[in-house]
C-alpha cells in the first residue's frame, strides 16, 4: 500500500514537473507541502483539498511560476491517522525541504503538527472552520473562525425565522462543545431562556437518530419555533438528515442550520426531502460571481468530471494560496520569518466577489452566507452579511477567552495577549 | 434606487390588479375568457416584479397574486416554492424551468412560451426562503380550498393549518360549510381553530371550542398550539388550555415508552444483521474476522453498483432494485469470503492471534480498494418508495425503511436457521466444527465445508449491506463502524449459538434505547459496553452458552 501512495506522490510530483518545464522557468523549483489524509475516515473529506491543491499549482505555473521559479508539489499521506500528520510533517519540512504547507482538516491533527511548525519555524494554511480559541505564530487560519460561521447563522435564524428554542446538537469532540459552548453565552446573552436550550452530543459515525429525531420533534412541540444547530461531523449527517426526512420533520417546521455539511457532503444524499435546511458557510458553490465562475471550470477541466462540486474548504485553499503567492513575491524570498511579517494586510480576491484580508492575528476577512439546500444538491443564499466579517482568534462570548487577542505584528507579537493584564501569555491555563 | 422605483410601479399595479380581479368572483375557475383578462394587467405586473423584491416584499406580492385569482397563479406559486421561478439573464423574462432528459428548459411564467434549452447559469432562480414557502403554501391553499380534487383540499387545509392566518377565518369557515369530505372537514376545523385562536379576538366560548377542537388531535402539533395559550390573559381561557395541556402530556408519555421499545427492536434489528454473518464466522467456526464490517461494505457498494445500472438503463425498476441487489450482494460478498477462506484463513486455523491480524491486514486492503475503484466520497444510494416516509400508529411514528429492516433481518434469520439445521449443507458444517476428525472419516470434505461455512457467513455480511445502504453513508468506512458492534453481539449472545445472536442483539438494542434519552447517546453506549464486560467475567459463554461434548477446552 506505502508503494501504491509513493506512485500517487509521484505522479503528482510528476505532473508538476512537466507543466513547469513547458514553460522555461529557471532555477530550482519552490517546493508546497500538501498535508491532506488520502486514506482513513478522513480521506472522504481532505482528497478533495488534494486535488484542489495541485491545481492552484499547476494554475499558478502556467502563469510562470512563482519568483521565476517553478512549483512543485510535495504529497504526503498522513492517513487519518494523528501522531502520523505530526511524522509527515516533519519530514515535508526537514526531509523535502518544503516552503510552505497545507493542510490538516480536524482540529486534533491540527494541534498534532502546531509544535512541529513551531519548532521547525515553517508556515501552515489550515482551510478549514474551526473552534478557534488559538492563534500560533506560524499557521494562518484561512477557514471561519466562530464569529465567521456560528453567530450569523444564529442571527439569521433568530431575524428573518423568528426562532425562539434552540436544539444545539453536535458530535462529541472538540470542535462542536466548545462552539456550542460559545452559541449557549451568546443566545443567553440574547435573553433565551436556559430551559429553552436542549444541547445533545452523540459519537462519532454515530447512525441511528431514531431517539434523537423523536426528542427534537418534543421539544420543538412547545409552541415557540424551533431551531436545530448542527456542528453534528460529516459522516453522521447522512443519517441523521434520512432519519429527519422519514420522521416528517420539513425544514418549514423546525429548520436545521450545519457548520458542517456543504456540496461534497450532500453529494451523498437524495436531497429532495431537505429542501429548506440550511448552512452556513463563507463560499457556496452556487454564488454567481465571475470569479467563481471561472474558478469552477478550472476545476472541472482538472478534475475531468462534470459532476464534481466546489466547496468552502477549497475557496479557503483559494484565498490562502494566493496569499502566499502574493506574500512570497513582496517579501521577494520564501524564508518563513520573511513571509510571516509580509503577509499580514495582503489582500486577494475570494470568490464571492469580495477582497479577503490577512489579518494581525492570522486569521482573515470572509463574507458570511447562509444558504438553503436545494432540490439539486446545491444551496441557493438567503442571506449574507453586508461586508466581510473579520476572524475573531478568540471569542468575545466566553469569559476567559474575552479580554484576549491575537496580534503578530510588532510590537505585540503575541498569539494570546491579555488586554487587561497587558501582557503576553493570557490566561492561567 | 431603479429597483425600489420599478418595485414602486409594480405595487401600484398590484393595487390595480387588485382592483380589477375584486370585480370576478375570487375563487371561480375562471373558464371564461374574460376572467384572466381582467386580472391579466395586475397578475403580470405582479410576477415581474418577483425577481427584485427582498423577502418581505416578494411575501407582499404573493399574497398579491394570490388574490387576484388569476388561473396561471398556482403554477407560477408552485414553480416559486419549488425553486423552479427562474429570471433569464438573456431577455429578463420570468420563466419557469423545467427537467427536460437531464437540461434545463424555460418556458415563459405568464404566457407559457417555450425559450428552449438555457445554459447551466444562463439563468438565476429567485431566491425563496422557509418563511416565504409557508406564504406561498397557503397563498396556494386559498387558490385551491375549492379546488375539486379532496387531496389538493386536503393539502390546503393544513397548508392554512401550518400558517395561520386571522384574516383567513371567514373563508376557511366558508369552505368548512360547503365542505362534503370528511377528512377534510376535519383539517379545515382545525385550521378555522388556529385561525380563531391566533386572532384571539373571538368571543371565549368560541374560544374555547377552538381549544376542544385542536386538543382532540392530542399530538405534537396541538401541544405547540395549546402551550402558548396556558399564559392567556382570560382565565377561562388559561386553565382549558392547560388541562387539555395536561392531558395530552399524559397519553404522550405512555407512547413514549411504546415509542422505545419500537427504536429498540428497530436497533436490535440492524445489530442482529450485521452481528449474524459474524455468528457464522466467529461463533460457528471460531475464526476472528475483523474483515466482516468491509464485507459488509461491499454488499453496500453492490447495491449502489446495481442501482446505477437500473438508473441509466431502467429506471421504471428502481423500487426492485434492493431485491435485485440482494442476491448479487450475496454472491459478491459470499465469493470474496470464499476467497479470504481459501486465500489466508485455512492456513491459520487453530491460530487466532495471527487470524485477527491476517484478516485485520485484508480489511484494509478491502478498504482501500473500494476507495481507488469509487472514490473516498458517500455514495448516493437511494430510497425505493416503499421504504421512504413513515406511518403513525396512535403516537407512535413508524418509519418504513426501519420496518422493512426489522422484516429483512428476522427473514435472513428464520432462512438461516433453516439452513443450518434442516440441509445437508447445514448438517455438515455443524458435524464439521464440533469434530473435525470424525466428519471426515465420515467422508465429508471438511475443506470444502470451510469455505462454503466462511462463504454463507461472508454472503450474509453482504446481505447486511444491502439493508445499511438504506440508513447508514455508502462510504469505503462503512465496514468499521459496525465491526466492535457485530464482535459485541455475538459475543454477549453466546459464541456458537444463532439464537443467543438474535437475543443479543435486540436486548443491547432494547437497554440503549431506554439509556438514551435520559443518559445522551454517548453515555448510553460506554453504560452497555461496560455492563457487557461485567456480564462477560461473570459468564464467558454469554446468555446462551453452547454446553456439552461439542465445547471444546
Amino acid at each position: 500500500m506505502t508503494s501504491f501512495k509513493k506512485i500517487l506522490a509521484g505522479a503528482g510530483l510528476a505532473t508538476a514537473l512537466l507543466s513547469s518545464t513547458a514553460l522555461a522557468q529557471s532555477g530550482d523549483p519552490i517546493k508546497v507541502g500538501i498535508l491532506h489524509s488520502l486514506s482513513g475516515t478522513m480521506a472522504i473529506s481532505e482528497t478533495t483539498l488534494k486535488d484542489a491543491m495541485l491545481m492552484l499549482i499547476e494554475e499558478q505555473n502556467k502563469k510562470g511560476g512563482l519568483l521565476g521559479r517553478p512549483l512543485e508539489a510535495v504529497v504526503v499521506d498522513p492517513a487519518s491517522d494523528w501522531p502520523l500528520f505530526a511524522e509527515k510533517a516533519r519530514e515535508l519540512i526537514e526531509g523535502e525541504g518544503v516552503d510552505a504547507v497545507f493542510g490538516c482538516w480536524t482540529s486534533v491533527s491540527r494541534k498534532s503538527v502546531l509544535p512541529v511548525f513551531e519548532e521547525l519555524n515553517s508556515i501552515l494554511f489550515y482551510p478549514v472552520q474551526y473552534e478557534g480559541e488559538e492563534s500560533q505564530r506560524n499557521v494562518f487560519y484561512t477557514g471561519a473562525a466562530p464569529n465567521q460561521q456560528a453567530i450569523p447563522a444564529v442571527d439569521y435564524l433568530m431575524e428573518q425565522e423568528g426562532v425562539e428554542r434552540w436544539v444545539l446538537a453536535g458530535t462529541d469532540y472538540v470542535y462542536p462543545r466548545t462552539t456550542n459552548k460559545i452559541l449557549e453565552a451568546y443566545l443567553q446573552s440574547k435573553g433565551v431562556a436556559p430551559e429553552d436550550i436542549m444541547i445533545n452530543y452523540t459519537p462519532f459515525g454515530h447512525s441511528d437518530w431514531q431517539t434523537i429525531v423523536s426528542d427534537i420533534k418534543t421539544f420543538g412541540s412547545a409552541g415557540k419555533k424551533t431551531a436545530v444547530v448542527s456542528t453534528i461531523n460529516g459522516d453522521a449527517n447522512v443519517p441523521f438528515y434520512k432519519e429527519l426526512g422519514n420522521q416528517g420533520i420539513a425544514a418549514t417546521d423546525i429548520p436545521v442550520v450545519a457548520f458542517s455539511v456543504g456540496e461534497e457532503e450532500l453529494a451523498g444524499l437524495d436531497t429532495a426531502p431537505l429542501v429548506g435546511h440550511l448552512a452556513a458557510w463563507n463560499y457556496f458553490m452556487s454564488v454567481d460571481t465571475p470569479e467563481n465562475d471561472a474558478f469552477i471550470n478550472t476545476w472541472l477541466d482538472f478534475i475531468g468530471d462534470d459532476n464534481r462540486v466546489t466547496n468552502d474548504p477549497m475557496e479557503a485553499h483559494y484565498i490562502g494560496f494566493n496569499m502566499w503567492v502574493e506574500a512570497v513575491e513582496k517579501a521577494g524570498t520564501t524564508d518563513a520569518d520573511a513571509v510571516i511579517d509580509s503577509i499580514v494586510g495582503v489582500t486577494v480576491p475570494n470568490l464571492t466577489g469580495g477582497m479577503s484580508e490577512m489579518l494581525p492575528n492570522h486569521h482573515i476577512t470572509k463574507p458570511v452566507l447562509v444558504g438553503e439546500i436545494q432540490d439539486d444538491g446545491q444551496f441557493s443564499v438567503v442571506w449574507e452579511t453586508e461586508g466581510l466579517v473579520p476572524g475573531d482568534a478568540w471569542s468575545d462570548f466566553l469569559p476567559e477567552s474575552a479580554p484576549l487577542m491575537a496580534d503578530w505584528t510588532d510590537p505585540i507579537n503575541c498569539g494570546n495577549y491579555n488586554t487587561e493584564t497587558e501582557s503576553c501569555g493570557g490566561v492561567t491555563n | 434606487m431603479t429597483r425600489q422605483s420599478l418595485w414602486l410601479a409594480a405595487l401600484l399595479m398590484t393595487c390595480l390588479g387588485t382592483l380589477a380581479a375584486a370585480q370576478s368572483p375570487q375563487t371561480a375557475p375562471a373558464t371564461d375568457a374574460e376572467g384572466p383578462t381582467a386580472a391579466a394587467p395586475g397578475f403580470e405586473g405582479l410576477v415581474r416584479a418577483l425577481p427584485d423584491g427582498n423577502f418581505d416584499e416578494v411575501e407582499a406580492l404573493v399574497s398579491a397574486i394570490a388574490e387576484t385569482g388569476d388561473e396561471r397563479a398556482t403554477g407560477v406559486l408552485e414553480a416559486l416554492a419549488s425553486g423552479d421561478l427562474h429570471r433569464l439573464k438573456s431577455n429578463e423574462a420570468v420563466v419557469i424551468v423545467r427537467e427536460i432528459g437531464g437540461d434545463d428548459h424555460a418556458f415563459d411564467a405568464l404566457s407559457g412560451e417555450s425559450y428552449g434549452e438555457i445554459p447551466r447559469r444562463g439563468s438565476s432562480a429567485i431566491r425563496v426562503n422557509n418563511s416565504l414557502r409557508r406564504v406561498v403554501a397557503a397563498a396556494v391553499g386559498t387558490l385551491t380550498l375549492r379546488h375539486p380534487d379532496p387531496a389538493r383540499r386536503l393539502e390546503a387545509a393544513q397548508a392554512a393549518f401550518r400558517a395561520p392566518d386571522a384574516a383567513q377565518t371567514d373563508a376557511l369557515s366558508a369552505a368548512l360549510d360547503a365542505e362534503t369530505d370528511p377528512d377534510v372537514r376535519t383539517a379545515l376545523a382545525e385550521a378555522v381553530a388556529v385561525a380563531t385562536l391566533t386572532a384571539g379576538t373571538a368571543p371565549v366560548p368560541t374560544q374555547l371550542d377552538a381549544i376542544a377542537t385542536i386538543a382532540a388531535r392530542g399530538d405534537g402539533v396541538a401541544l405547540s398550539v395549546l402551550t402558548p395559550l396556558t399564559g392567556s390573559d382570560a382565565p377561562e381561557i388559561a386553565s382549558a388550555a392547560s388541562e387539555a395541556v395536561d392531558r395530552i402530556e399524559r397519553v404522550r408519555q405512555m407512547w413514549s415508552a411504546a415509542q422505545n421499545v419500537w427504536f429498540g427492536l428497530s436497533l436490535g434489528s440492524v445489530l442482529l444483521l450485521a452481528a449474524i454473518g459474524l455468528a457464522i464466522t466467529f461463533g460457528v467456526m471460531g475464526v476472528i474476522n475483523m474483515a466482516h464490517g468491509e464485507l459488509v461494505m461491499l454488499g453496500a457498494y453492490t447495491t449502489f453498483f446495481v442501482q446505477e445500472i437500473i438508473r441509466n438503463a431502467a429506471p421504471a425498476l428502481f423500487d426492485w432494485s434492493l431485491l435485485i441487489a440482494a442476491p448479487l450482494a450475496f454472491l459478491v460478498a459470499g465469493a470474496m469470503g470464499v476467497a479470504i477462506e481459501r486465500g489466508c484463513v485455512r492456513f491459520l486455523y487453530g491460530r487466532p492471534l495471527e487470524t485477527l491480524l491476517a484478516t485485520w491486514g485484508v480489511s484494509l486492503i478491502l478498504q482501500q480498494t473500494v476507495r481507488s475503484i469509487f472514490g473516498p466520497n458517500n455514495r448516493e444510494v437511494g430510497n425505493p418508495s416503499w421504504m421512504s416516509g413513515a406511518f403513525e400508529i396512535g403516537q407512535m411514528t413508524i418509519t418504513y425503511n426501519r420496518l422493512w429492516i426489522l422484516v429483512f433481518a428476522l427473514a435472513v434469520f428464520a432462512i438461516l436457521l433453516f439452513v443450518m439445521k434442516r440441509t445437508p449443507v447445514g448438517l455438515q458444517m455443524r458435524a464439521v466444527t464440533q469434530n473435525r476428525a470424525m466428519a471426515a472419516n465420515m467422508g465429508i470434505r471438511t475443506g470444502w465445508v470451510d469455505a462454503m461455512t466462511f462463504g454463507l457467513g461472508a454472503g450474509i455480511a453482504g446481505l447486511a449491506g444491502v439493508a445499511l445502504s438504506q440508513i447508514d453513508n455508502v462510504s469505503p468506512n462503512l465496514g468499521q463502524s459496525y465491526i466492535v458492534d457485530s464482535f459485541m453481539v455475538v459475543v454477549f449472545g453466546g459464541a456458537g449459538n444463532i439464537w443467543g445472536t438474535l437475543a443479543g442483539a435486540f436486548s443491547i438494542g432494547i437497554a440503549n434505547k431506554f439509556l438514551e434519552p435520559w443518559s445522551g447517546a454517548v453515555l448510553a453506549k460506554i453504560l452497555v459496553l461496560v455492563f457487557i464486560i461485567l456480564f462477560i467475567q461473570k459468564r464467558p459463554r454469554g446468555l446462551f452458552a453452547v454446553r456439552g461434548r461439542a465445547v471444546d477446552g
